[in-house]
């Protein structure tokens, strides 16, 4: 599984890829976020606020029940500011 | 039509190339986002946008494309700059082109709200402070929220 941040998120974990390979049971959003939060400190602290962190799962927003599964390009990153 | 890049772009010569040949066309509108040397009371002196290269331009191509559900449009473009850019440089242009005016003027104020609420972009501001991410703004929500109510049909 490729994990994408960007923005803040992306400056508070300190890269802006990886690639990870969770184990069978975290099969949702909201189970990647909790797992990925114990790799590093640094992990936990950018997705301490889990309100002001977007998820998409290939490409498409998605909410924390959404599931995932090898594979899959999952980025977190903060509301967009374009425009 | 959308594209994103780093360079510049030229009004005129889009909305030139967009109608060019066309007799069809009754109407264009356009929007223009530049960047601001103030935001709130902070003096801004330069800002980095960030994007997610492919889930950017798919976002930006779906909304065209809801714009183009919602009103018969002849033609439409959204250009979006990435990278870092000055105050008084473009950031985003949007147009769009329809047999009456209506359609344009409504079909570009909504590519525009849409934009700015579901195309991953970022802007990191350079402050006195240091640099710092914007934050989103309910302004920016309900912007969007307007147009909601058509989406669920």
């Amino acid at each position: 599984m490729r994990v994408l941040y960007f923005a803040w998120v992306k400056s508070k974990v300190g890269i802006g890829e990886e690639r990870v390979e969770p184990p069978a049971g975290v099969a949702t959003v909201g189970a990647l976020l909790d797992w990925l939060s114990q790799r590093s400190t640094k992990h936990a602290a950018a997705l301490a606020n889990r309100s002001v962190v977007r998820v998409a799962v290939n490409q498409e927003y998605v909410g924390t029940d959404h599931p995932v599964k090898p594979g899959d390009e999952v980025a977190l990153f903060p509301p967009v500011t374009g425009g | 039509m959308i594209r994103v890049q780093h360079e510049d772009f030229d009004i005129g010569a889009e909305i030139a190339a967009l109608t060019q040949g066309r007799t069809d066309i009754g109407g264009v509108a356009s929007f223009i986002g530049l960047v601001r040397d103030v935001v709130g009371s902070e003096s801004v002196g330069a800002m980095t946008l960030e994007h997610y290269p492919g889930m950017t331009e798919k976002k930006l191509q779906e909304i065209e494309a809801e714009a183009n559900r919602r009103w018969p449009l002849s033609a439409s473009l959204i250009i979006h700059r990435f990278g870092r850019l000055e105050p008084g440089d473009r950031i985003v242009l949007v147009i769009t082109a329809s047999p009456h005016r209506q359609a344009a003027l409504e079909s570009c104020a909504f590519l525009i709200d849409w934009l700015k609420t579901k195309a991953p972009f970022w802007k990191l501001e350079e402050t006195a402070a240091g640099p710092q991410w914007v934050e989103a703004r309910d302004s920016d929500d309900d912007a969007a929220a307007r147009w909601i109510k058509d989406v669920a049909e």
